[in-house]
């Protein structure tokens, strides 16, 4: 039986795929070279890694309003992340996802940093508000 | 959510399609935040600057401009925040014409909803401030902040998307600040020196920002022997929000409501001048060639205008280095009549109306101008552009325009 976790009912579509995690936080526009699909801010745990299709895992969102616009856009280009996992989210990045139809959950009972891994296997079912660890046995 | 019978006829398209789609986008908002019902704002605030919204987002909003123009017309007085194109000066700063197009269609498809082109994050110094307790929609974290912490008005971070919902809708999802539990204070922090100048507020307001890291964080800055004044509070805020992603400060005697802390109240963290001096020292690279000297995000105020024409009044920036101050259009206007833009633009400055810098394709002008060292009094600007490839200083205004002259970081 794969690892199921808990957490608030999200945002968007179930989706499965492969998680990019780290213990940092997330805007579009403080971390994002949009046009190469990579974290590009220097400072970032992820810099230099593609977030193409991938679920990124984070802390929390960092400020500015641009992500509500850029998620949309990016998925129109399809460089944008398969999904979204978080601790806790502030409202852009919900009204990123909802205006873009990226699945999007928060709110565990653990540190979403150290409860996934990178390279996990993950089915998020956001409705439902799980997520499981496919690659992973109870 | 609990849905009158207005906001269940939107839902069910019988107001048309921009206020269905406007109200099914809330519903999906306002649900992930457990929001009970919706509040009535009296203003919206729309960010949608072209390289944010990209063509995607353009086609978007004429999509739903295409409406007949009862259902597309807005419900509440709608503003722009800064918009990606200066058509007098985008050519100066190597943007190209296919982003002055873009955002041409993008200008005209907002005009259809009847969204006032302001195109200023400064809206609430030189637009229509509002009032404590006034439930609003504004879609610039800067402006959030201080809407929210200033003047006691009531504002979550509203992104494009939303700000522009809201404002076909009239109303919001109640979550967040909105609601008086989540305004109760949860970090407190006590200030042994007062900040100097807009820099060092900012620096401030990047340290606070750090150490909260929370739009959910409330913080309580105290110690303040001296009413700061509008601009010290814009530059502390807006960089509170950019570092901390935080939306509400408190400042006894300052700042409009009374503080109240979440549970008891934690004991102050201690900030001072060594604190702030190490802040600013994260960005120091003196004697670096200067390519560009930015006076921008937040906007200038008529004040801070006044103040770089001062700075460079008899002076000449170096050929090597551009400086851009960035304004409201009725900023610059004033600028404009008051012979302030005269005595900047004699320097060899370029005063643009109605941008800003961060949001006018700060990589491609990068790319189009060979520019890799910024200088700034914006402690926002600096943690904003580093994603973007700058190498980024910050330092006084008057520093800055010293810098710009020499043509290198001093």
């Amino acid at each position: 039986m794969p690892v199921v976790l808990r957490c608030h009912p999200g945002i968007g579509p179930a989706v499965s795929g492969t998680a990019l995690v780290a213990a940092d936080n997330f805007s579009a526009r403080y971390d994002l070279d949009r046009s190469r699909g990579i974290f590009s801010r220097p400072s970032h745990q992820l810099a230099g890694a593609s977030y193409v299709d991938r679920i990124l895992v984070l802390d929390g969102a960092k400020g500015g309003v641009a992500t509500a616009w850029m998620l949309h856009d990016m998925a129109a280009r399809q460089i944008v992340p398969r999904a979204l996992i978080f601790n806790r989210v502030n409202p852009i990045l919900a009204q990123g996802a909802a205006f873009a139809g990226v699945a999007l959950v928060d709110r565990f009972a653990g540190d979403v940093t150290q409860l996934f891994h990178t390279g996990d296997q993950l089915r998020i079912d956001p409705a439902a508000g799980t997520v499981e660890i496919l690659n992973r046995d109870t | 959510m609990r849905l009158t019978d207005e906001e269940n006829a939107m839902l069910a398209g019988e107001l048309g399609e921009p206020r269905r789609w406007a109200i099914a986008h809330q519903i999906a908002v306002g649900e992930f935040f457990d929001a009970a019902d919706f509040v009535a704002v009296s203003q919206a605030h729309i960010m949608a600057d072209t390289e944010s919204l990209g063509e995607a987002g353009v086609r978007f909003l004429e999509g739903l401009a295409a409406a007949p123009e009862p259902e597309r017309r807005v419900r509440v007085p709608a503003i722009t925040d800064p918009r990606g194109i200066d058509f007098a000066v985008y050519r100066r700063l190597g943007q190209t014409a296919a982003m002055a197009a873009l955002e041409m269609r993008a200008i005209l498809a907002l005009r259809a909803f009847r969204v006032l082109m302001t195109d200023t994050c400064i809206n609430y110094q030189t637009v229509l401030a509002p009032l404590r307790g006034e439930h609003v929609a504004y879609g610039d974290t800067g402006a959030v902040i201080y809407a929210n912490s200033v003047l006691g008005a009531r504002s979550n971070f509203e992104g494009g998307p939303s700000a522009l919902a809201a404002a076909l809708t009239g109303r919001t999802p109640r979550y967040g600040y909105h609601l008086d539990a989540s305004r109760r204070a949860t970090r407190r922090f006590r200030l042994a020196a007062a900040p100097r100048e807009l820099s060092e507020w900012g620096a401030l307001g990047g340290i606070v920002g750090e150490l909260c890291g929370s739009y959910w964080q409330v913080p309580v800055i105290e110690g303040l022997a001296v009413a700061p004044g509008s601009d010290a509070l814009k530059h502390f805020g807006a960089a509170l929000a950019s570092f901390g992603s935080v939306a509400l400060f408190h400042m006894p005697g300052v700042t409009a409501e009374e503080t109240v802390f979440a549970g008891p109240p934690p004991d102050p963290i201690p900030i001072g001048r060594a604190d702030i001096t190490a802040f600013l020292a994260r960005y120091a690279a003196p004697g670096d060639k200067l390519d560009v000297v930015v006076f921008a995000a937040p906007q200038l105020s008529l004040f801070e205008i006044a103040a770089v024409a001062d700075a460079l009044d008899g002076r000449q920036v170096h050929p090597d280095t551009t400086v851009i101050v960035a304004t409201s259009p009725e900023i610059k206007h004033a600028a404009d009549r008051m012979r302030l833009t005269a005595r900047i633009e004699a320097a060899g400055a370029i005063v643009a109306r109605g941008i800003c810098f961060y949001q006018s394709y700060a990589r491609e002008m990068a790319e189009a101008n060979g520019w890799a060292r910024l200088m700034t009094n914006s402690a926002k600007l600096v943690n904003i552009l580093g994603g973007y490839g700058y190498r980024s200083s910050l330092a006084s205004l008057e520093r800055c325009v010293d810098s710009a002259v020499a043509g290198r970081v001093l």
